[in-house]
């Protein structure tokens, strides 16, 4: 029997905070409420939480639900995008695409019936994972996406998530479904507008079907001052292709958990990401690519810059189960501090129970290359735009991963915006 | 052009120059050649502005300019060049978009305009061609994979593009083939005008064939110890260095 406990920073967390809305399953709300009753924020003697500090997100005393501005948000990646938009969690049908192709189901959680309700919370455990439980019993709102079997969308699928004012948590669910021989791609973004001491805690389930081929960008710009905790649960069937880009780009604190579950045969498994940091940034990204079927294929290119005080983490985990022969994993970490203050903590791991297979793992800290800066500034270019040709060229091939083209425009804009990085 | 006077400079407490003197004008080709470790490689560092060297006496005065107070990219924006004796690779960074930033860089430094794409293009084929160097090397990332060969002439190419006042070549002769320093010389002698200066930093003669100099110096112990013409380096090839090492301790 598990034990509740008495009063702690999660209960006084929960208690500022308004019970779903939404028609889950009796069994996963019971599920969620144990786990947080059980529960407290993890600590840094948590493995998984070594070196992330959540302290600052406890501290937040979440303000009462209120009415959302609904106001049009400046960021648009893709204009030609099926776009749906929420503020705070909560759904803004008037910004959102009215009219959605045949083939696709799209619409925001509360207008979801119980049986595809029912869908939620099969892939991401509530279970000892308090954020995901959250995000259950908290759960404002979310977007559920099912591409119908052999439907090729040309059009891009778009979800902004919109952080505003003060003190205010966002428990967004997602889920998406990629049916056998479909081809899909979606955009995450999310952002903030005046908004500070928010906290976004995303939940996103991923089903990518028998021969479908699904790819995800993700671009998290939330200003600093707002938290923001992602957790992504996916499952590969035989074999489809799933990319997920991960650009992280501001934010105080962003914590990433991606699990990818390759459950299928002949499956390959793209994950890329880029985490620019500066100023007292805290940005950790644990990834788990979990190998369960054979011959498969999975390749891992995670980079970060990180300036000033800033600190960043990796974790980077795979899996290769018994009786999953012919795997090829590559696994790649790679980071640059441009200053003295800055920290990075990077450990790959590697668990392999099969024994025939290739894999490979790598990480690497280091400063900019010296001579290298020399030599430009030789050539009478500045030390600033030296430096920042050796960044550019460092996470060019990262950002070389990224095949949308207006995803890649609205990333550099940012890298001017924010670092003054123009490449 | 350049007046370099009683030049003393120190790396790690070491004094490595010690009270150099030269003076190259416009339109002159200077040949510096000396033996290992008489500090060539040092001069060439100091005058293209390498933080780990001190100067610590004399005056470098570069087209009126006193170089030593300007930064590395301002000494290059005035019309310095260097010639590494190891380019180094740069993974990542294109020739052709770092050359271009540099390009603008000093543009703007000097107040002009920036160059156009299509103007920029057509310097990068009429220059590459100079060097024989295949268009595609110099789209690709500076020096990598390049052989010994292939970053010496990239070297010279981005000479030609940034049309310096003063390049200094340091040992560009090295490691190179026959080919190669034939190639490596024709650019540098296309490129040699009324209006700039080259100085020619070697160990060998050979290169000497193809860039003919006016004037030859022999550095010695962070010095210039004689001075002549292009004979001198034929000699200095045939009898080694050993009669100027004996020449220097007899004064």
């Amino acid at each position: 029997m598990n034990e509740i406990l008495q009063e702690n920073k999660l209960t006084a967390f929960i208690n500022n905070l308004s019970p779903t809305s939404l028609n889950f399953s009796n069994e996963l709300l019971q599920s969620a409420t144990i786990s947080l009753l059980t529960n407290d924020f993890p600590t840094t003697r948590k493995e998984a939480w070594k070196y992330t500090r959540v302290g600052r997100i406890a501290a937040i005393k979440a303000a009462p639900k209120s009415a959302i501005s609904s106001s049009p948000t400046p960021f648009t990646i893709d204009s030609n995008a099926l776009t749906f938009v929420f503020e705070n969690g909560e759904f803004i049908p008037s910004l959102s695409s009215a009219i959605i192709p045949k083939g696709i189901s799209i619409k925001s959680l509360s207008f979801c019936d119980a049986e595809e309700l029912s869908q939620i919370g099969k892939l991401a455990k509530v279970d000892g994972e308090i954020f995901t439980a959250m995000n259950v019993a908290y759960a404002n709102d979310g977007l559920f996406i099912k591409i119908a079997d052999h439907i090729i969308l040309e059009q891009s699928i778009q979800i902004t998530h919109i952080l505003r004012g003060k003190n205010n948590v966002s428990n967004f669910r997602n889920y998406i479904h990629a049916g056998k021989f479909s081809k899909a791609h979606i955009i995450q973004g999310y952002f903030s507008q005046n908004a500070t001491h928010c906290f976004s805690n995303v939940v996103t389930e991923i089903v990518t079907g028998e021969n479908a081929f699904l790819t995800i960008d993700k671009i998290q710009y939330e200003e600093m001052g707002n938290f923001h905790v992602a957790t992504e649960e996916v499952q590969q069937d035989k074999n489809s292709t799933f990319t997920i880009n991960t650009l992280t780009l501001d934010g105080t604190l962003v914590r990433n958990n991606l699990t990818i579950g390759v459950t299928g045969v002949n499956c390959t498994t793209n994950l890329n990401g880029v985490y620019l940091l500066k100023e007292n940034q805290h940005v950790d990204n644990h990834t788990i690519v979990d190998h369960c079927a054979p011959n498969c294929e999975s390749h891992e290119l995670y980079k970060g810059v990180i300036d000033d005080s800033a600190t960043a983490v990796f974790n980077g985990k795979v899996f290769v189960r018994k009786d999953s022969q012919k795997i090829n994993a590559f696994q790649s970490n790679a980071n640059v501090l441009l200053s003295d203050s800055a920290t990075m903590n990077s450990k790959p791991e590697l668990e392999i129970y099969a024994d025939d297979v290739k894999c490979s793992h790598g990480s690497t800290t280091g400063q900019l290359d010296d001579e290298a800066i020399f030599y430009l500034r030789a050539r009478g270019i500045s030390e600033k735009s030296a430096r920042h040709l050796m960044v550019s060229a460092f996470i060019g091939d990262v950002l070389g991963k990224i095949e949308n083209e207006k995803v890649l425009e609205f990333t550099h804009s940012i890298l001017k915006d924010r670092f003054g990085w123009e490449f | 052009m350049i007046k370099i006077k009683n030049l003393h400079a120190t790396i790690d407490g070491k004094e490595i120059l010690k009270g150099l003197n030269l003076e190259v004008k416009a339109g002159e080709v200077h040949a510096i050649m000396g033996p290992n470790g008489a500090g060539k490689s040092t001069l060439a560092s100091v005058l293209a502005g390498r933080e780990e060297y001190e100067v610590t006496e004399g005056t470098v005065e570069f087209d009126g300019k006193n170089l030593l107070e300007l930064d590395t990219e301002d000494r290059a924006r005035e019309g310095l060049f260097l010639a590494f004796q190891y380019p180094i690779e740069i993974p990542g960074v294109s020739n052709v978009n770092f050359l271009r930033t540099a390009l603008n860089e000093i543009r703007e430094y000097k107040g002009e305009e920036q160059i156009s794409a299509k103007d920029f293009m057509a310097l990068v084929r009429e220059k590459s061609a100079l060097v024989e160097l295949d268009a595609k090397l110099a789209s690709r990332a500076v020096n990598e994979g390049f052989s010994g060969g292939e970053k010496k002439r990239n070297e010279i190419f981005q000479m030609a593009m940034l049309e310096p006042k003063l390049a200094i070549l340091d040992e560009t002769d090295s490691g190179l083939d026959i080919d190669a320093l034939r190639i490596v010389a024709k650019g540098v002698n296309t490129l040699k005008s009324s209006e700039n200066a080259t100085i020619v930093i070697t160990h060998y003669q050979r290169l000497l064939d193809y860039i003919i100099p006016d004037f030859v110096h022999v550095l010695y112990d962070g010095k210039i110890v004689k001075t002549g013409t292009k004979d001198l380096a034929l000699e200095l090839e045939e009898r080694g260095y050993d009669w100027i090492k004996a020449e220097v301790e007899a004064k």
